[in-house]
């Protein structure tokens, strides 16, 4: 058993309105430059839909995630080393910019700037690649709400390994949304199709990045992603990807896209993983078995074997009781009402998926409201009655597994029963946990954890340690980007031009190079001679050694 | 026949061009290696244009590597070493006229290939960099110079192999004869390609040519999954007093009996326990 720490999140579908509000905070703060314009390292889709860029879900196509060989060997699916070392000079794989979209902006300015005339000036659409005039095409979410859904829709591969009847049943149209970041995998294919070794994840919270310094621009990792969540930036020549808000977790605040949720759908956690189990975890069998070899990949924080473990191999203390409180352990494992996206990539993601429920096709049998008659029986047929099909779920959350989605949904269900009777003052119906095969108090927790959702129960984010990862005093007031022009200016697709003056001058610049100065703000703190610790227990009028000495939390 | 018969140019262009291109070569190497590893980078346009560059930028390369092995045959290994291995000068000439045509042949319209897509593509070309029309032009004269000297060369009219090619290995025991370069026998075009690419090796360095010298070799042979620490240097201080089974630096919360009620937003029983 070999333990690390794995930043994970959760995203509650259920509450999901589509506002894109994540998409755009997201993009204000990490690709609002040049070469980025077209990068949304969060997007939300509508689903059913092809998805950005278009139909990243089909394998057989983009050749993303890993298989299993003849012999049951892991192998990306895109072919090994020196398969890719073959292709360095065009990789065949590569999505080009239209698969995911030109990106545009308006010219604005035409609006007040044109002479008095008699017809309105218009305000053109302009490639914020060229700077031409564009024809816009396609753009993410495309197919928002459905729109066009009747032309793209079909094309979605999620329907590809569904029964019949559930693609005629199209007519009844069913929507959701699906907000996508990078999946941050446990067994990431992207790091694996990297030939300069320029990916990796990180040893204290699993999140994976590039290291910009060593990506030669060969663009394998682009193509090995199957959730296509590495960009290239065309204007540096280097890859980049969602990076978890590394700067805000290291600080023990919740990612922008989880801050800026209105929906207050995300829930970011630790849990402890055993790495030395990875490989045969994504290497099993049957795709139906990804699940629950993921989840036993994760260790029960609580454990105390697991937890001396997890001491040995390093982990800060206050990580493993983090990873105790952990919503997505709690969430995944516990109550099992998460599912990861796309298990059958074999990448073990780590943003896991609470699926939506939906109304009943059968007015009949809409059993949340007839609580009082329902037997468990008819609820959980019930469930298979909903608008949105059970199938198309687990094609996406569960390589089409029905089980793992139709037991968290009957859990949800179960939950709101549960609350329902609580709520209008009946006696509470232990029956209907223990039907869903859960605990009262365990339908209490996850009601408080997906329905109250409060801020502390959402985040769980333990703080970066110094000792383990260096003093973060000397990065305060940089932006994480100190590349490709430092920090993203105002006004999407604008730039400063590559000459543009260096926004860290004297110490500060000294210090982002690393230079620890000894003198001013910027200097290490020197111990105050005249400090002694003792006064300390002293302070709130305690004598040492006595029961209010060192209370300074008063 | 020859353009510089005279010695003091003789001199400049043929010792003292090819080593300060050296130096700024290779120093420019080493000094962007340390100083810039962030624009150390094959610049790819793949993503904005790909069919063009399918057929282009691999043929390009194909024909690229294999006039670096004719050159490394013709100029790097001395004639007395083919000869002794059994190779008539008859016969590596047949293969050296053969392999050099389809060699250069493939790198020729490779290159224009790119260069159309550069230059026709409105978003390949917004890309362009000044450095890279440098370099353009650099490979533009020392791609058409080498192909013209290899089909002019058909007859065997010049033996570089007893000119060129000790003139070039001289350079690197620093006892250089330029007069090997203007020489009867050294045609004018053979003259512009050495002297072409002395400027390109100096260039070579600032522009996105750099990316010939981090071929992931190492790739088929690391891990797939690559784990780092936060800070490497960080990291290496700790694997001294961390990860050594040390338990003094216990848990805040000691397993055994849990604790019921809340404690902030963030309790056991907020999580059924």
């Amino acid at each position: 058993m070999k333990v690390r720490a794995q930043m994970g999140m959760v995203m509650n579908l259920d509450k999901c309105i589509g506002c894109h509000t994540c998409s755009v905070t997201c993009k204000n703060v990490w690709t609002s430059r040049r070469g980025m314009e077209y990068v949304w390292f969060n997007n939300v889709e509508t689903k059913p839909g092809r998805g950005f860029p278009v139909d990243y879900e089909d394998q057989s196509k983009w050749k993303g995630g890993w298989k299993l060989d003849r012999r049951g060997r892991l192998k990306l699916r895109a072919g090994g080393p020196l398969h890719k070392l073959l292709n360095i000079f065009s990789n065949p794989d590569l999505p080009e910019l239209d698969d995911y979209y030109d990106p545009w902006t308006y010219d604005y300015d035409k609006l007040i700037s044109s002479p008095s005339s008699e017809h309105q000036p218009v305000a053109r659409p302009k490639s914020q690649v060229t700077g031409d005039d564009l024809d816009i095409q396609w753009g993410p979410n495309w197919e928002d709400d459905l729109a066009g859904s009747a032309e793209h829709a079909a094309f979605d591969p999620n329907f590809r390994n569904i029964q019949e009847e559930v693609k005629q049943g199209f007519e009844d149209a069913f929507m959701m949304y699906l907000p996508r970041i990078c999946e941050h995998c446990v067994n990431p294919s992207c790091v694996a199709s990297c030939p300069s070794g320029a990916m990796y994840k990180r040893e204290e919270d699993g999140i994976v990045l590039v290291d910009q310094d060593a990506c030669r621009s060969w663009r394998f990792c682009v193509s090995g992603c199957p959730y296509k969540k590495v960009y290239f930036n065309w204007n540096t020549g280097k890859a980049e990807k969602c990076n978890f808000c590394y700067p805000r977790i290291e600080a023990g605040m919740p990612t922008v896209c989880s801050e800026t949720c209105v929906g207050r759908l995300r829930h970011l956690g630790v849990v402890l993983i055993d790495t030395d189990r990875v490989e045969a975890a994504a290497s099993v069998e049957n795709e139906h078995d990804l699940l629950n070899a993921q989840l036993d990949l994760m260790l029960d924080p609580d454990d105390p074997e697991v937890r001396e473990q997890a001491l040995r191999d390093g982990i800060p203390a206050d990580w493993i009781d983090a990873a105790s409180y952990s919503p997505v352990y709690a969430m995944a494992k516990k109550w099992k009402i998460a599912l990861p996206l796309h298990p059958e990539y074999r990448t073990l993601p780590m943003v896991w998926y609470v699926p939506p429920l939906s109304p009943m096709e059968s007015v009949g049998k809409a059993l949340v409201r007839d609580g009082e008659d329902a037997d468990a029986e008819n609820v959980f047929a019930a469930i298979d009655e909903m608008r949105i099909p059970v199938e198309y779920l687990a094609s996406m959350l569960s390589a089409g597994d029905v089980e793992p989605v139709r037991n968290s949904l009957q859990r949800l269900v179960a939950m709101r029963r549960y609350m329902r009777d609580l709520n209008l003052g009946n006696e509470a119906r232990p029956e209907i946990a223990t039907e869903a095969g859960m605990e009262p108090h365990e339908l209490e927790a996850m009601y408080r954890m997906v329905a109250i959702a409060d801020y502390d129960d959402r985040y769980v984010i333990p703080k970066r340690h110094g000792e383990v990862s260096g003093d973060a005093f000397i990065d305060q007031g940089s932006c994480g980007i100190d590349f490709a022009n430092g920090a993203p200016v105002p006004g999407m697709g604008e730039m400063a031009g590559v000459g543009a003056p260096d926004p860290f001058t004297g110490a500060l610049a000294a210090a982002r190079d690393g230079e620890v100065p000894e003198t001013g703000a910027l200097a290490p703190e020197q111990p105050d001679p005249k400090f002694d610790v003792r006064d300390l227990l002293t302070r709130h009028g305690g004598q040492p050694g006595s029961a209010g000495a060192g209370s300074g939390n008063v | 026949m020859s353009l510089i018969a005279t010695s003091a140019p003789a001199t400049a262009v043929y010792v003292v061009l090819p080593y300060v291109a050296l130096a700024i070569g290779i120093g420019g190497l080493i000094w962007r290696r340390k100083n810039d590893q962030f624009g150390w980078t094959a610049r790819s346009t793949e993503l904005l244009e790909g069919k063009v560059l399918r057929f282009a930028s691999v043929v390009f390369h194909v024909g690229v590597l294999a006039a670096i092995g004719g050159h490394v045959l013709g100029i790097l290994i001395p004639a007395s070493w083919t000869d002794a291995v059994g190779i008539s000068e008859d016969a590596y000439h047949v293969l050296a006229v053969a392999g050099g045509i389809s060699a250069g042949i493939a790198v020729l319209v490779g290159f224009v290939a790119l260069m159309y897509r550069r230059f026709t593509n409105p978003r390949v070309r917004v890309t362009t960099t000044n450095m890279d029309l440098l370099i353009f032009g650099l490979l533009a004269v020392g791609i058409a110079t080498g192909l013209i000297a290899t089909l002019v060369n058909i007859p065997d009219t010049v033996n570089y192999r007893e000119s060129v090619a000790p003139y070039f290995r001289q350079i690197f025991i620093f006892q250089p004869d330029p007069s090997l370069m203007t020489g009867e026998g050294v045609a004018t075009i053979f003259q512009i390609h050495v002297i072409a690419v002395w400027f390109l090796y100096a260039a070579w360095p600032f522009s996105r040519l750099v990316h010939a010298f981090t071929v992931p070799i190492n790739y088929p042979r690391r891990s797939p999954i690559i784990y780092r620490p936060r800070k490497p240097q960080v990291a290496a201080a700790k694997s001294k007093s961390y990860g050594s089974g040390n338990l003094d630096y216990g848990p805040s919360i000691p397993s055994g009996p849990k604790p019921t009620g809340t404690t902030g937003g963030r309790s056991r029983a907020a999580q059924g326990e």
